[in-house]
C-alpha cells in the first residue's frame, strides 16, 4: 500500500482535509465549530498550560502503511529530520526545563540519527519516550535496538490497537500481530514491562473503525488479561487514543460512509472536563523540518504554530511559546470526546 | 410518501420522548443511565447482555446501538456474535421445552 501523497490522491491535501470537516456534507456543516465550543465554556483562545513535553517528528518515513495513520507515514515518505535540526532540538532542550522528550513519526527508529540522538537527550537527564510500532524491531537493522534503548532508560509506547490478530492486523496489515507479539516477547526478556525493572512499556490502543474508545482503565484490564493468556506478556500501562479525522482514517471515514455519523459522534461526546485537558496545552510539536506545531495532528495539517510566536525550533523561546494561542479546528472535538485523548491515553 | 419505519435518525431522537410526558421520560432515562453504570457487573458485561437482548426483541435501535457500545467496551466479534447465540439458543430453547407440553398432550390424547 502506498501513502496518500504517493498516490496523488486529493486527501494528501491538508486543505481538502479542513473543507472535508467543515463542509463536506449538509450535516458535517451543521455541526457546531469547535471555537465557540470552546467559547462556551471559557477556553477560547485556548492557551497552553505550559510546556512540558518535546514531541519530536523524527520523520514521516515508516516500514507500515496503516489504514488509520494520521501522519500519511509510509517507505515512501522521503522527510526526515537532519542531524542539523535535531542539534537546534538538543539546543532547545539544553536551555529549558522540559523533562519529557517524545520522539514519534513515521517509525522514529528510521532516522539514521535515532541512536545517537536518544545517546544526546540521556546525556541531558531528560525522560525519552519512543513512539514505536514494534513491526521495525523484529527488522535485522534494528533488532539491538531494545537492548539500546534499554541500556538509555528509555520509555517505550507501542501502537497494538486491539488485543486479537483479527482486528490488529485489519487496521495494520497482515502479519502485525504476530510480529508484535514476537516483539513484546523480547522487549519483556529485558526487562520492559516488568514492574521492578524501571523500564516501562506501554501500549497504546485505537479503535479499529468509526467508534470511540470506551474506559481506558476496562481495556487495559482486558489486554492484560489476553496478552498474559494468549502469550504470557506483560506490560505496564495502556493508553485509549481517539482517531482524529485527518488523513488516511479520514479517508476510511469518507469511503466507508462514515464520515456523518464520526463527527456527530464526537461533537454530541464533547466533554468540558477533556477540552481543560487537551494535550496541545503542555505539549509542543517540532516537524521533521523544525517548524513548530501545537500538536502533531496540527503538523498534519499544516497548521503552524500562532504567526507571531515562534515558529521554527531555532527561534526557541519558551516564555513566548507559553503565551501563545492554539490553533483549533473541526478535528480536535477528536481530544475532547468522552474520557478525552492525548498521546499519553484519555484525559479525564 | 417519503415515510419509512425504523429511520436510525429516530435513534439520535430518543431523548426527545420527554417533550410529551416530561416527568416519566426524565425518570426512565435516569433509571436508564444508573441500569449501565458500573455495578456488581462491569460497564462491558452490561453491554454484552444488552446486544444479546437487542436481539431477542429484534429493535434495531438496540443492535445498532449495543453493536457500537459493544466495540467500545473492546468486545471482540468472537464475543459479540456469542453473546447474539446465547440469545438465539435461550429463545430457540424456549420453543423447544414447550415440545414437552405437547408431548404430554399427545400422550395423553393417544392410546
Ligand atoms: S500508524 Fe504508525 S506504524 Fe502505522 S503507518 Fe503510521 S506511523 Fe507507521
Ligand atoms: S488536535 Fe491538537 S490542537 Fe486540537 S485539541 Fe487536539 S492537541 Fe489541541
Amino acid at each position: 500500500m502506498k501513502s496518500l501523497i504517493a498516490q496523488s490522491h486529493s486527501l494528501a491535501d491538508p486543505e481538502v482535509q479542513l473543507d472535508i470537516i467543515n463542509n463536506q456534507t449538509e450535516k458535517v456543516k451543521r455541526l457546531e465549530k469547535f471555537e465557540s465550543k470552546m467559547d462556551e465554556i471559557g477556553l477560547f483562545p485556548l492557551k497552553p498550560t505550559g510546556i512540558e513535553i518535546f514531541q519530536i517528528n523524527v520523520g514521516y518515513m515508516c516500514n507500515m502503511t496503516c489504514k488509520h495513520c494520521h501522519v500519511d507515514a509510509g517507505p515512501d515518505r522521503q522527510e526526515i529530520m537532519t542531524k542539523e535540526t535535531l542539534e537546534y532540538c538538543l539546543d532547545a532542550l539544553e536551555h529549558s526545563d522540559i523533562e519529557t522528550v517524545d520522539l514519534t513519526g513515521g517509525a522514529p527508529e528510521m532516522n539514521p540519527h535515532f541512536r545517537w540522538f536518544v545517546d544526546e537527550v540521556a546525556k541531558l537527564r531528560k525522560d525519552i519516550i519512543v513512539r514505536s510500532n514494534l513491526t521495525i524491531l523484529d527488522t535485522r537493522k534494528f533488532e539491538d535496538l531494545p537492548q539500546f534503548m534499554a541500556d538509555h532508560g528509555v520509555e517505550i509506547t507501542c501502537s497494538l490497537p486491539f488485543y486479537n490478530r483479527r482486528r490488529t492486523d485489519a487496521q495494520r496489515g497482515e502479519g502485525t500481530y504476530d510480529k508484535s507479539m514476537k516483539v513484546l516477547k523480547i522487549l519483556n526478556e529485558i526487562g520492559y514491562g516488568k514492574e521492578e525493572s524501571g523500564l516501562e512499556l506501554n501500549l497504546v490502543y485505537n479503535p479499529v473503525g468509526a467508534f470511540l474508545p470506551g474506559d481506558q482503565e476496562s481495556l487495559k484490564q482486558q489486554y492484560k488479561d489476553r496478552l498474559w493468556k494468549d502469550h504470557g506478556i506483560e506490560f505496564n500501562d495502556l493508553f485509549t487514543i481517539t482517531n482524529l479525522p485527518i488523513s488516511r482514517y479520514l479517508n476510511f471515514l469518507v469511503t466507508s460512509g462514515n464520515l456523518d455519523e464520526y463527527m456527530e459522534k464526537l461533537v454530541t461526546s464533547f466533554n468540558p472536563a477533556a477540552a481543560e485537558g487537551v494535550m496541545c496545552r503542555n505539549t509542543i510539536s517540532i516537524g521533521w523540518d523544525g517548524t513548530l506545531y501545537d500538536c502533531d495532528f496540527n503538523q498534519m495539517l499544516k497548521m503552524e504554530t500562532e504567526n507571531g510566536s515562534p515558529q521554527h525550533i531555532k527561534d526557541w523561546d519558551l516564555d513566548a511559546l507559553n503565551d501563545r494561542e492554539i490553533i483549533t479546528n473541526q478535528h480536535c472535538y477528536g481530544c475532547t470526546a468522552g474520557a478525552g485523548s492525548s498521546c499519553g491515553g484519555a484525559t479525564t | 410518501m417519503d415515510k419509512k419505519y425504523y429511520d436510525p435518525e429516530d435513534l439520535k431522537k430518543f431523548g426527545d420522548v420527554t417533550e410529551f410526558q416530561k416527568e416519566l421520560g426524565d425518570k426512565f432515562f435516569e433509571y436508564y443511565g444508573s441500569v449501565f453504570e458500573e455495578g456488581a457487573l462491569t460497564k462491558r458485561e452490561k453491554a454484552l447482555i444488552a446486544l444479546a437482548v437487542a436481539h431477542v426483541i429484534q429493535c434495531p435501535y438496540c443492535i445498532d446501538a449495543y453493536t457500537d457500545e459493544t466495540l467500545q467496551q473492546g468486545c471482540s466479534e468472537e464475543q459479540m456474535m456469542e453473546a447474539v447465540h446465547v440469545a438465539t439458543a435461550i429463545r430457540g430453547g424456549s420453543s423447544l421445552v414447550h415440545g414437552v407440553q405437547m408431548m404430554n398432550q399427545v400422550k395423553k390424547l393417544s392410546m
